[in-house]
């Protein structure tokens, strides 16, 4: 029988040199404790929370944008879930007609388009533009305003897209939306052009938020935390943050051309007229492939934070961990043609990407491998957030080893575009992304919302989710083998598949029961929770540092980290408490955190960070009046988003405060290494 | 007391000798976070360049035949490297500016920012006048070389408008004197995006106008 | 509070039990049934990789129940190591498996490949939502259905008059695209004599989901009866000379806007937008698989096809009860399916 954790002070082999000193913290509630009482006050004036509408629109704060993320991205799921079910009403039986085929080819459409862009990416930006900060020990992302900016955008391109659906004119050309059939002459109606914009809108927010990860993960480390001692979770979405810097151009290529090609007479994609209709789908599955790592490897850093703290032990093999997520983003750039095993191409070439795709197999081995060792070395604590990670494990490897049968050709040239496909993509990003949503979810929900989940609810929660999601997707694989394929809104009963389908449509009420019934127990935690301590899990990573949920300045001083487990360690606890003395540790003379060097965390200089601001709102509305004005072509209107646009960067770049330029006193140096 | 190494640390050096601030007008200590925001910017701007010249070379060698297709002509070279050559010097100057405000000398540096943006307005009148005779042959509504030639040329021209926009903004606010020796993140920061324009023009040169010729020099 | 096994069994054994009935589906299109060497190689390697995917699978899971049956409690130890399970369970086992399985993939993909010389060659030409059949220098062109004789290795030649499609015959071959502007080779054997089920697997479209046709194995001496017929024009022809139905029936044709579309060789329609109708009596179902054909269906079909399947390109056709009984008498004529 376990129960929350209590606190122990912690083996710390790793103490060097400190044995001299008294050990002033026992543990990350007590430097939460200490640091707040002793300077929390001074630091707090400079971090004032906005209130009130204004407050709304202009906030800055990583916390509340990270919040708006994952509320958003859990609606815009809640509505492609919803696709979804209609979808599996109309297959519950054969030759049904409760959908038309226009409606049905828009559900799935809009399904598989918001959860890859709307639902997976946003909601693990969310986590970590919440955690970001928390654990890398430092008081907000690099650029405050353009990630409030990224939710804007975020947001207004969602709306696009579902205002479409509510308007009957949703994309219906299936998420990959293949060439010709969504150019001009078979997609006449502006369904398509909703797809270009509303993704390439959607685009801009992924960048600056990759940009802004990067960013803060260079330069806003803690002191003494070199990259050696980042948390996995970070490194997952630094490579995740590059990845999406190479792995969007190619989609906006892409979506570019349809567009113009649609709405201006170019020919990118015209055979007839020289061009060539396979361009589009290397450019897209030039993006498609590494999108579903950055989807994938974010979740598995989530992974890699729960296991460690729920084993007792730091994760196993970190090296090789940091080395297979950094192998998985790069190679996944070089495996795009599987997806495009049945067009044609020539053998030699298919060859290639062929063990390319095998290859890329390996590093997700290496991850899953380091769990199983850490926790069979460690001491299982069986919490909610441990068990979706067990569940998570089931179900990603059974996803996880139908992958290298589509690497080989012949066998991928069977099953593609048929249920098999469905089955393995759905056990891939379901279980390889969702289910750690939702370990991240209750796992970081005390730190988020001050409050503890209830242990019963989320273990039911859970069960019903798992066997849920087993019975709607297991049978696809079956389905697929018999000869189903995808993307069909109605099948005649003599093919045998009406059973599977009758199954599955009970498997998706159970599982969104299941989705029902997890509301629900969070929303009784928020009402009733208990109130959670700064650290009820006994974590080793910074964010647990910090009060559930933290204050707006996140740490009244600024740690010095000394391990790859700073919580689980005692130097990097003291520092807390000889922090408290330091100005340069404590940092209240402004909206101020601390500047530190790329790759050893060595502290440079104060950063004067801005304050809230309404500019990125106003500026994501001029950029809706550009996109909205092309969309209708109603150019007028475009040419004034454009303009506001640009009038609304030079305002908001513009030098207003003179101190965050300003040569610096260097950091004085610390005494001691600490 | 650990002992630290002075070579890792500016700062130590700094305290060992004495003076409280860093010996040279140079920039405060560290990377500013602005410059990695530019760098990473244009990393992913570059990524969509190579992916609108791959699928023009991706054309070019599947199409197969002769390139420019159905008889449009090769593109003729005196323009391009008239652009050329203009952009390379703007980029001189640009570098000029950013050295200049570095050594507080806000007026030297307005004069070479005033002058890149003539430069690059220079280099948009002879591509509009480049533009005009070629859609007398061919529009980018002909075939997909028309298309591909004028929608890359058309992004490249919508950058070099950007950074236009970035160095006028920027000659704004130097004028109001926003900057200063120690207070010129900024001018490097756009500084980099136009030495990007400049390659980018380079790599354009190359793709669309120089290739079509190889096949008849080499 | 340890995960009920009895949870982890019931979903185990459905699976099972799924993939027991799945042994028992004799009519589904399935690829574990082949009934041709490529679909055949093909259900080899799928059993092969199952066992790998099944071995794997029980491996990682047995080995987190085994963890989680393990030590319990919450004293932190602060130690290091686990790097060489990692290494070998994580990189050199799979790395070891996987070359396997990609020199068996690389070895069946050389096997599938399209074979020198074939007996038979078939030009298929993708449209929304049908397919259209041809057998150059045989006179032939039908519509939905492929015969080839048995044993016998028949090249096919995709091309699409519109969008992109995809041929597949789950029982015979992998599936090969139709892609705009090109033309895609593949080629299928059927071991014995029978009907077996296509479907177009890329997505086309409104009606995707109804683009059905057949391939129909038979013995060489049917196959060339069958092409003989084929090339002959319509049986309705001759037919309408001792039957005045048909004979109005082969009128109607003529003079409403059946040719716009549709030809009928041995009278003047000769459109070419939908299917060649002059042999749709032969034909075991109408509409790409749509509905069986039979003179209810068919009557039903040209009077609105909008109700069978909606949005195809074959608008309504307004003709008095006798015509349309007179067309389909025609259309019917000396078929046999």
């Amino acid at each position: 029988m376990t129960t929350v954790p209590t606190r122990q002070r912690p083996d710390t082999a790793a103490d060097s040199g400190h044995d001299r000193r008294p050990k002033l913290i026992t543990d990350s509630n007590e430097a939460v404790r200490v640091s707040e009482e002793r300077v929390g006050d001074r630091v707090a004036e400079h971090w004032p929370e906005g209130e009130g509408v204004r407050g709304f629109i202009s906030t800055v704060d990583h916390k509340r944008i990270g919040r708006r993320y994952i509320i958003t991205a859990g609606f815009f799921f809640t509505l492609a879930g919803l696709n979804a079910m209609l979808m599996r009403i109309q297959l519950m039986r054969p030759g049904q007609q409760v959908i038309s085929p226009e409606e049905y080819n828009q559900l799935f459409t809009v399904h598989g388009t918001v959860m890859i862009f709307f639902f997976s990416t946003p909601m693990l930006f969310g986590f970590g533009n919440l955690l970001f900060p928390l654990m890398l020990g430092t008081r907000d992302m690099a650029f405050p305003r353009l990630n409030a900016f990224g939710y804007w955008i975020f947001a207004a391109s969602g709306l696009i897209l579902f205002g479409s659906e509510a308007a009957g004119r949703a994309p219906d050309g299936g998420w990959f939306s293949y060439v010709p059939l969504t150019g001009k002459e078979f997609s006449p109606a502006i369904n398509l052009d909703v797809y270009c914009l509303a993704l390439l809108f959607l685009g801009t927010s992924t960048t600056v938020g990759a940009i802004n990860f990067i960013v803060t993960a260079l330069k806003l480390r803690a002191p003494g935390m070199t990259l050696a001692r980042m948390p996995v979770f970070v490194w997952a979405l630094v490579v995740v943050s590059f990845m999406v810097l190479f792995a969007l151009p190619p989609l906006n290529t892409a979506n570019v051309m349809l567009l113009l090609d649609r709405q201006v007479g170019t020919h990118f994609f015209d055979p007839q007229h020289g061009g060539d209709a396979v361009l589009w789908q290397h450019l897209f599955w030039l993006f498609g492939h590494p999108d579903v790592y950055i989807i994938v490897l974010p979740a598995l850093g989530m992974v890699s934070a729960i296991v460690p703290t729920f084993s007792r032990r730091p994760i196993a093999a970190y090296p090789l961990i940091v080395v297979a997520t950094i192998a998985t983003g790069i190679i996944s750039f070089g495996v795009w043609v599987h997806h495009m095993f049945a067009v044609g191409l020539p053998p030699l070439s298919m060859a290639f990407f062929s063990a390319a795709s095998i290859v890329v197999v390996i590093p997700a081995g290496i991850q899953f491998m380091s769990w199983l060792i850490t926790m069979l070395r460690g001491r299982i604590v069986l919490s909610v957030p441990m068990l979706w990670v067990f569940g998570f494990i089931a179900a990603f490897v059974v996803g996880g080893v139908t992958g290298p049968m589509f690497a080989l050709v012949s066998f991928d040239q069977q099953v593609t575009d048929s249920y098999f496909v469905v089955a393995h993509f759905h056990y891939v990003l379901f279980g390889g992304a969702v289910l750690p949503m939702l370990a991240g979810l209750y796992y970081w929900w005390p730190k988020l919302t001050g409050r503890m989940t209830s242990r019963r609810g989320g273990v039911w929660s859970f069960w019903l989710v798992f066997a849920g999601f087993n019975v709607t997707f297991f049978p696809m694989h079956i389905q697929g083998l018999l000869g189903m394929p995808r993307r069909i809104y109605t099948f005649p009963a003599w093919t045998g598949w009406a059973p599977y389908n009758l199954l599955e449509t009970l498997g998706a009420f159970l599982l969104a029961f299941g989705f029902v019934f997890t509301g629900l127990v969070f929303l009784h935690s928020w009402r009733r929770g208990a109130p959670a301590p700064a650290d009820p899990w006994g974590g080793e990573t910074l964010e647990w540092a910090t009060t559930s949920p933290p204050q707006t300045h996140n740490f009244a001083v600024i740690p010095t980290v000394h391990s790859l487990h700073p919580l689980w360690d005692q130097a990097s606890l003291d520092s807390f408490a000889y922090g408290a003395e330091r100005d340069d540790r404590v940092l209240a003379d402004g909206h101020e955190t601390l500047m530190t060097s790329e790759l050893d965390g060595e502290p440079e200089r104060r950063l004067e960070m801005p304050e809230d601001s309404p500019v990125p709102f106003f500026t994501t509305a001029a950029l809706t009046a550009l996109v909205l004005g092309l969309l209708f072509r109603i150019y007028p209107l475009a040419a004034i988003g454009l303009l506001g646009t640009a009038i609304a960067l030079c305002y908001w770049l513009w030098p207003f405060q003179g101190p965050a330029m300003a040569l610096e006193e260097p950091v004085p140096e610390p005494e001691d290494v600490s | 007391m650990t002992a630290v190494e002075p070579a890792r640390r500016p700062a130590a050096a700094v305290a060992a000798s004495g003076h409280s601030r860093p010996l040279t007008a140079e920039a405060p200590v560290g990377r500013p976070t602005a410059h990695w925001g530019m760098y990473l910017l244009v990393a992913t701007e570059a990524t969509f360049f190579a992916c609108l010249l791959a699928s023009y070379f991706y054309i070019q060698f599947t199409r197969g035949g002769p390139w420019p297709p159905a008889g449009i002509e090769k593109p003729k070279l005196v323009k391009p490297l008239i652009m050329v050559g203009v952009l390379l010097i703007s980029s001189v100057t640009m570098v000029g500016a950013d050295r200049s405000i570095r050594r507080d000398r806000s007026g030297r540096m307005l004069l070479a920012l005033v002058i890149t943006i003539l430069l690059g307005l220079a280099f948009l009148a002879v591509e509009a006048s480049d533009f005009q005779e070629k859609l007398t042959e061919f529009t980018w509504r002909t075939n997909a070389y028309g298309s591909l030639y004028f929608v890359i040329s058309g992004f490249d021209t919508l950058h070099v408008i950007s950074g236009l926009v970035m160095l006028g903004w920027l000659v704004v606010a130097g004028a109001l004197g926003k900057f200063a020796a120690g207070r010129h993140e900024r001018v490097r920061t756009v500084s980099i995006y136009w030495q990007f324009i400049v390659v980018l023009w380079l790599v354009i040169v190359f793709s669309l106008h120089l290739s079509p010729h190889f096949s008849d020099w080499f | 509070m340890r995960p009920s096994p009895r949870a982890v069994l019931i979903i185990a054994s459905a699976a099972v039990a799924s993939g027991l009935l799945a042994g028992c589906s004799g009519k589904s299109p399935s690829i574990l049934h082949p009934s041709g060497p490529g679909a055949a190689r093909m259900t080899g390697l799928w059993w092969l990789l199952f066992g790998i995917a099944a071995g794997v699978c029980v491996v990682v899971i047995g080995l987190e129940l085994i963890a989680l049956l393990g030590r319990r409690g919450e004293r932190t130890k602060i130690k290091s190591g686990g790097t060489w399970f990692v290494v070998i369970a994580g990189v050199a086992v799979p790395a070891i498996i996987l070359t396997i399985v990609y020199g068996v993939g690389l070895n069946d993909m050389k096997a599938l490949q399209q074979p020198a010389r074939s007996a038979v060659t078939v030009d298929v030409i993708g449209h929304q939502w049908w397919w259209e059949v041809r057998y150059p220098g045989q006179n032939v062109v039908t519509a939905n259905e492929i015969h080839v004789p048995v044993d016998k290795v028949v090249h096919l030649r995709l091309q699409t008059d519109d969008v992109n499609h995809s041929f597949w015959v789950p029982q015979l071959m992998p599936k090969t695209d139709l892609v705009a502007g090109r033309i895609n080779n593949t080629w299928i054997t059927a071991d014995r004599v029978g009907s077996y089920h296509g479907q177009c697997a890329e997505y086309c479209g409104l009606q995707h989901a109804n683009m059905a046709f057949q391939v129909v194995a038979q013995t060489q001496n049917q196959y060339e009866s069958w092409l003989r017929e084929q090339a002959d024009v319509a049986p309705g022809v001759a037919a309408a000379a001792s039957d005045p139905l048909i004979d109005r029936g082969r009128q109607v044709i003529e003079t409403a806007s059946c040719g716009s579309c549709h030809t009928v060789r041995g009278t003047s329609a000769d459109g070419t937008i939908g299917p060649d109708l002059t042999h749709v009596g032969d034909r075991t179902e109408i509409g790409a698989g749509a509905v069986e054909n039979n003179v209810g269906n068919l009557s039903g079909w040209i009077a609105d096809s909008q109700t069978v399947k909606p949005g195809n390109k074959m608008p309504p056709q307004p003709l008095s009860p006798e015509d349309l009984h007179a067309v389909v008498a025609f259309l019917e004529a000396g078929g046999h399916r």
